[in-house]
């Protein structure tokens, strides 16, 4: 257990001693503050010509959360090709693997390293709601959908982050690391998309098996379906848990597969 | 070597490192092990300070402080401390490997290739200080530099193919090839017949010009005929420049063992093994 707080603060240390946090959450907080900008200017002229009600419930997840979480689709894979792929290329691996540390404590160190410092990163983005509620008349925005969504959009990137340490492990390379995580992560974003093309080219409108592996799959779904709407649901929970699970112990296998190459 | 650190299995058979199995405790071999790759492996993103306490907290030292500061001493790093690793020389380097590798004070160090890439001050100060560890560790180190054995250490094994083919001290080594003791011979002017004259001599085994007026000649052990053999020369009429007994070092103890494979190229290795 020290092991794995040993290198996941390493990790986190790492991230900020490196450009890549303050390249990150440039982007991050430019594109965020462009796209919060013109949503905002939007409702407001559009508030002004119609009233309209109801608006303030979903907000935040309008104006900031769902690009937050686009941006974050891309930062991630950023933030951990450099995980494994680094040791991997430098040689470092060997030396961590040379120490008294297990191989699953080298990957989950890894993993909480770069979820602590993607949490630091999604925390700031609070300005952001903040600001909101500050300038919504007369009570404030819905806090509800706000917490709910927060929650499970961490777990959602915690488990983008599991896909990019597995996905990085057997890779030299870091960009091509970064590429592969990248296209594994908008896999599982689009996946829900799979399962409807498959449902309507099958004219039956019925769901297939593959079809319902894939719907689950679907990343987004389990956020915006029930979390982004105020709603917390345990399997969406589970979903998110189960994926990080699963992709530590595959790299963890990654990484051990060198005893038996 | 990659067997020795636990980081990979044995094919076939068994290795015991420090009295551990390096399968069945391999956790138990890497805390009594210091290793040094042939690429160092340092994070180039850090400071030499903040990699060592990193080291020193994932070996779970008590003492992780002291220990820093006696590596960084040992290895003379004192005033690089506070340097980003990836701003030092090569041989700056190296010496931050080699301060992690006895950051723990390792009951076997094991050093691969430690002084290659390196200038020739810094190769020897790798040296003094690969014997100074010598003295309360073992040492197990590869080299392809023949001399840097013959210097270093007290056991030397020669492996070629993945097969040990000789195991011993450096100097017992030598003795065993005693029986090919070579000279030289270099001759000024014009040296034909000379081939004749020195195969004429008593105890002389076979002839060989390497160059112009330049011969090697196997001689009997054990025999001072070098004068027997000057004297001829100059009886026929040539002038003797230089007669140079050339010995024996590792360099021919090892084209001897591997002298059937050299044509096959194959990668040889020697690695010495230096035994408190």
């Amino acid at each position: 257990m020290r092991n794995i707080w040993t290198i996941a603060w390493k990790e986190f240390k790492l991230y900020f001693s490196t450009p890549i946090f303050y390249i990150i959450s440039a982007m991050v907080f430019l594109f965020l503050g462009v796209i919060f900008y013109s949503n905002i200017a939007q409702i407001i002229s559009s508030a002004s010509s119609s009233s309209s009600s109801g608006g303030a419930t979903d907000l935040p997840g309008a104006v900031m959360l769902g690009p937050l979480l686009t941006i974050l689709l891309f930062a991630t894979p950023a933030i951990t090709m450099r995980l494994v792929a680094e040791e991997n290329s430098l040689g470092t691996i060997e030396l961590m693997l040379t120490a008294p540390v297990r191989d699953s404590e080298l990957i989950i160190g890894k993993w909480l390293g770069a979820s602590l410092f993607t949490s630091v990163l999604v925390g700031l983005t609070w300005i952001y709601p903040i600001f909101l509620h500050a300038i919504t008349k007369p009570n404030g925005i819905d806090q509800g959908p706000l917490v709910s969504s927060y929650l499970v959009l961490l777990l959602l990137v915690w488990a983008l982050v599991a896909v990019g340490v597995c996905v990085s492990a057997p890779f030299k390379n870091v960009t091509a690391a970064f590429f592969a995580s990248l296209m594994v992560s908008l896999g599982l974003w689009v996946s829900g998309l799979g399962a409807s093309a498959l449902s309507y080219s099958g004219g039956t409108g019925g769901t297939s098996l593959l079809g319902t592996i894939l719907q689950y799959l679907d990343f987004t779904s389990h956020f915006y379906n029930t979390a982004y709407n105020g709603r917390l649901d345990l399997t969406d929970i589970v979903f998110y848990v189960s994926i990080i699970v699963l992709m530590l112990f595959f790299a963890t296998r990654i990484i051990e597969s060198r005893r038996w190459r | 070597m990659r067997i020795l650190t636990a980081y990979q299995p044995p094919s076939e058979g068994r290795a015991i490192v420090a009295g551990f199995d390096v399968v069945e405790e391999s956790l138990e071999v890497r805390r009594r092990v210091g290793y040094l790759p042939e690429t160092v492996p340092l994070y180039m993103d850090m400071t030499v300070l903040e990699y060592l306490d990193f080291m020193a907290a994932l070996r779970r030292l008590p003492n992780a402080d002291q220990c820093v500061d006696e590596a960084i001493q040992r290895v003379n790093l004192g005033d690089r401390v506070e340097s980003y690793i990836g701003n030092l020389s090569k041989g700056m380097k190296q010496r931050v490997g080699l301060a992690q590798a006895v950051l723990h004070k390792p009951e076997v160090l094991i050093l691969d290739e430690p002084t290659i890439g390196l200038d020739p001050v810094q190769v020897v100060e790798v040296r003094n200080f690969i014997r100074e560890l010598g003295q309360d560790h073992t040492v197990l180190l590869s080299t392809h530099i023949l001399s840097e054995a013959q210097q270093l250490c007290n056991r030397v094994l020669i492996i070629n193919k993945g097969h040990i083919v000789a195991e011993d001290r450096p100097e017992n080594l030598q003795a065993r090839l005693a029986g090919a003791e070579r000279i030289t011979i270099e001759l000024a002017g014009d040296s034909d017949g000379a081939v004749d004259v020195i195969s004429g001599v008593k105890g002389v085994l076979t002839v060989e010009p390497i160059s112009d007026g330049v011969f090697e000649v196997e001689i009997t052990p054990g025999q001072e005929i070098r004068p027997a053999i000057v004297r001829a020369l100059t009886r026929a009429g040539q002038d003797v420049v230089e007669v140079h007994s050339r010995g024996v070092d590792l360099e021919q103890i090892f084209l001897e063992l591997t002298r059937s494979d050299n044509k096959a190229k194959g990668k040889h290795q020697l690695q010495k093994k230096k035994k408190e």
